[in-house]
């Protein structure tokens, strides 16, 4: 059976264009708030990409600290995280969910537990920043027997050997990170490179559904739309920063920000 | 169940394939972005450990440059005082810079420049490694920049000075506990983004797996020493001997016992308790904490039930950290290390007792080994031998001190 990730890609083939995924953490700055911008932005973003917040984050930059920053100092907890999915999923079952973290996270709930209660709410996905490929190998399977995708990542310093031997082990999506840089990063190379080396991992399995995230925003996006998908993090995480201090309200803003990605892309 | 050790094979080659010690601590729990340099890293020290002349070079600054042997003493007054045990220090903070973070310091601008790499950066805590790093960075003619955290800037203010002077570029941390902690992780996500043209230094042993090994592989120059010192001074290894270290990352501890492992001297690291009545610390081996990842690595470390990382608080900046290097963790859990910890008060006291009664005035950070060791002498026969690594000079700590007692006296 299909999974609802790779549904929504060949959806997004049909229409040529690039699936719109968009990342926001849960609990920034609330529950409700997180669980309301997941309900807006789902009208727009093909893929959701939900971030459980860890404090010592050594793969992200400010913005993305700053949103778990918020979301831990109200109190969130990993069941509040389940939470959200399950109640997100319950209005919205074929909208894939992704959720994203670090390991440690995983591994103090034990990781048995941890994927039983993504069944229990559906989780559709996982990104692991932090555990790389092989040590990951045996974690991923155990998401694809209970049908979670375990998301590889691939980055420019992976070589092409070790890219062969990740896509081989991948499930329906990998997730190409555009440059050496933490998350929110200014792009240092111009699309046309990122692109460049897109289509050469591309190449390695044409099948494989291959994204590109990492300092992308609303003046990069339409450049790089031959990708299979691209991924909009930081500068979402921003907006809720910029919307707090201005005393605005973050939901409608970001249904905003994410209704103007979509534009850009179709 | 308890790990075992096994003989005849160096500690910071104890580990799996997977780099894990006894099966749970360390590896890499890192980004993919940093696999490839980790790797080349990891492929060129092997190379370079094995390499005579790269040996022959370290050898030469070790000599030249770091100053080597560093003093190996006996504390006349202090043993007199205490009346027990024979109490000698391995004066480390002779070493040049003041502390034994310079062992590292060379090595990894050794291997930045076998490397290609002109820039290299460093996390530092008390700032020793940072004062270090930017020393042999100049030295080697590396362009340095130090990741420290805000509350370190401030309370360790004459190693930052040190820093400044040696051209290298202080960056402050303003996130978290704005501690080593966010330091070392400032420092990595750096280098996540800079890593083609990078070289970093962790600046003890932790992170991922080959900076433990670089770390402590450089700071075993100690015990390289110390065991020549200790046959000369005794004629062989004494039968009751014991090896006290403070342990915050754990590399002075790590160099400090390494060439002792295959004998019967025993080895007690002392973790920082925090003040006496506060819930907060720094010593997670001691007050049981569970194996959590951090900065790439398995280990103890204070952390909440969710796994986010704890607050900690200690007096002294080097030993502030919520972790504690996955060698030790091995050490624990194969019994052939025990650690326990000393209080701000223990330590203050200590570093007062010390610097009262002989020429050397001990940091806050082996001042906390001190403390173990005024504990435990009084209690031990006067054939029995305690070797305390005075791993730092309480120079840098001034102002604290002043703070704290009213004076400072070195």
């Amino acid at each position: 059976m299909n999974s609802n990730i790779s549904l929504a890609f060949q959806a997004c083939r049909r229409e040529k264009r690039p699936a719109l995924i968009t990342y926001t953490v849960a609990g920034d700055n609330t529950k409700n708030n997180s669980l309301k911008i997941l309900n807006k932005i789902s009208k727009y973003a093909d893929i959701l990409e939900l971030g459980f917040p860890h404090n010592t984050p050594i793969a992200d930059g400010g913005q993305i600290q700053g949103s778990s920053h918020r979301a831990l100092k109200k109190g969130i907890k990993l069941k509040d995280v389940f939470q959200i999915v399950k109640k997100f999923k319950k209005k919205n079952p074929a909208k894939p969910l992704i959720l994203m973290g670090y390991y440690n996270v995983i591994y103090q709930s034990g990781e048995n537990n941890f994927l039983k209660d993504c069944s229990l709410s559906g989780v559709d996905g996982l990104i692991i920043v932090d555990l790389p490929y092989p040590e990951n190998h045996e974690f991923a399977k155990k998401c694809k027997k209970k049908s979670i995708n375990f998301i590889q990542l691939l980055s420019p310093t992976t070589s092409k050997e070790r890219m062969k031997k990740i896509i081989r082990d991948s499930h329906d999506m990998i997730y190409y990170i555009s440059m050496l840089s933490t998350t929110g990063g200014k792009l240092k190379i111009s699309p046309k490179e990122i692109l460049k080396n897109y289509n050469k991992i591309k190449r390695i399995n044409p099948k494989k559904n291959l994204v590109i995230g990492f300092g992308i925003t609303d003046k990069t996006i339409s450049a790089l739309k031959s990708a299979n998908g691209l991924v909009v993090g930081s500068l979402l995480c921003k907006t809720i920063a910029n919307s707090l201090k201005m005393g605005q309200n973050p939901v409608t803003k970001l249904d905003k920000v994410v209704y103007n990605l979509k534009k850009k892309i179709l | 169940m308890s790990l075992k050790i096994r003989r005849n094979i160096p500690l910071i080659d104890q580990h799996d394939k997977n780099f894990m010690y006894g099966g749970k601590f360390g590896g890499n729990f890192i980004p993919e972005t940093l696999k490839k340099p980790l790797d080349d890293l990891t492929k060129l020290f092997a190379k370079l450990r094995k390499d005579k002349k790269f040996l022959k070079e370290r050898d030469l600054y070790f000599k030249d440059y770091v100053g080597s042997p560093t003093p190996f003493i006996k504390l006349e007054n202090l043993t007199d005082y205490l009346g027990g045990a024979q109490v000698y220090a391995k004066v480390v903070s002779e070493a040049n810079g003041g502390a034994h973070k310079i062992y590292g310091a060379t090595v990894h601008c050794l291997i930045a420049k076998k490397a290609g790499k002109k820039y290299i950066i460093g996390d530092t805590g008390a700032g020793y490694a940072g004062k270090m790093l930017s020393m042999a960075a100049k030295k080697f003619g590396l362009k340095c920049k130090i990741f420290m955290g805000a509350k370190d800037i401030k309370r360790q203010r004459p190693n930052v000075e040190a820093i400044k002077k040696n051209g290298a570029e202080i960056v402050p941390v303003t996130t978290g506990s704005q501690t080593l902690v966010d330091a070392v992780s400032e420092c990595m996500r750096y280098w996540v983004s800079n890593c083609d043209t990078t070289h970093m230094c962790v600046g003890s042993t932790v992170g991922p797996n080959i900076f433990i090994k670089i770390c402590a592989w450089s700071t075993a120059q100690i015990s390289r020493e110390l065991i020549v010192q200790v046959k000369e001074e005794f004629g062989k290894i004494p039968n009751k001997l014991k090896l006290i270290n403070c342990v915050g990352g754990g590399s002075s501890a790590a160099g400090f016992w390494n060439e002792f492992i295959n004998t019967s001297a025993e080895f007690i690291g002392v973790e920082a308790g925090g003040p006496k009545n506060s819930k907060l610390h720094a010593a997670p081996l001691t007050f049981g904490s569970k194996i959590g990842i951090l900065h790439g690595a398995a280990q103890y470390v204070i952390q909440d039930k969710e796994g986010q990382i704890g607050s900690t608080e200690s007096i002294s900046a080097g030993l502030d950290y919520p972790g504690i290097s996955p060698l030790h963790c091995f050490l624990k859990d194969s019994k052939r290390a025990s650690y326990t910890s000393a209080s701000d008060e223990e330590a203050l006291e200590a570093y007062k007792l010390v610097s009262r009664l002989e020429n050397i005035s001990p940091s806050l950070e082996p001042s906390h080994a001190f403390a173990e060791a005024i504990k435990l002498a009084p209690k031990l026969k006067p054939f029995e031998v305690i070797i305390v690594n005075s791993c730092g000079d309480s120079l840098k700590d001034k102002d604290i001190i002043k703070q704290k007692l009213g004076s400072y006296v070195r």
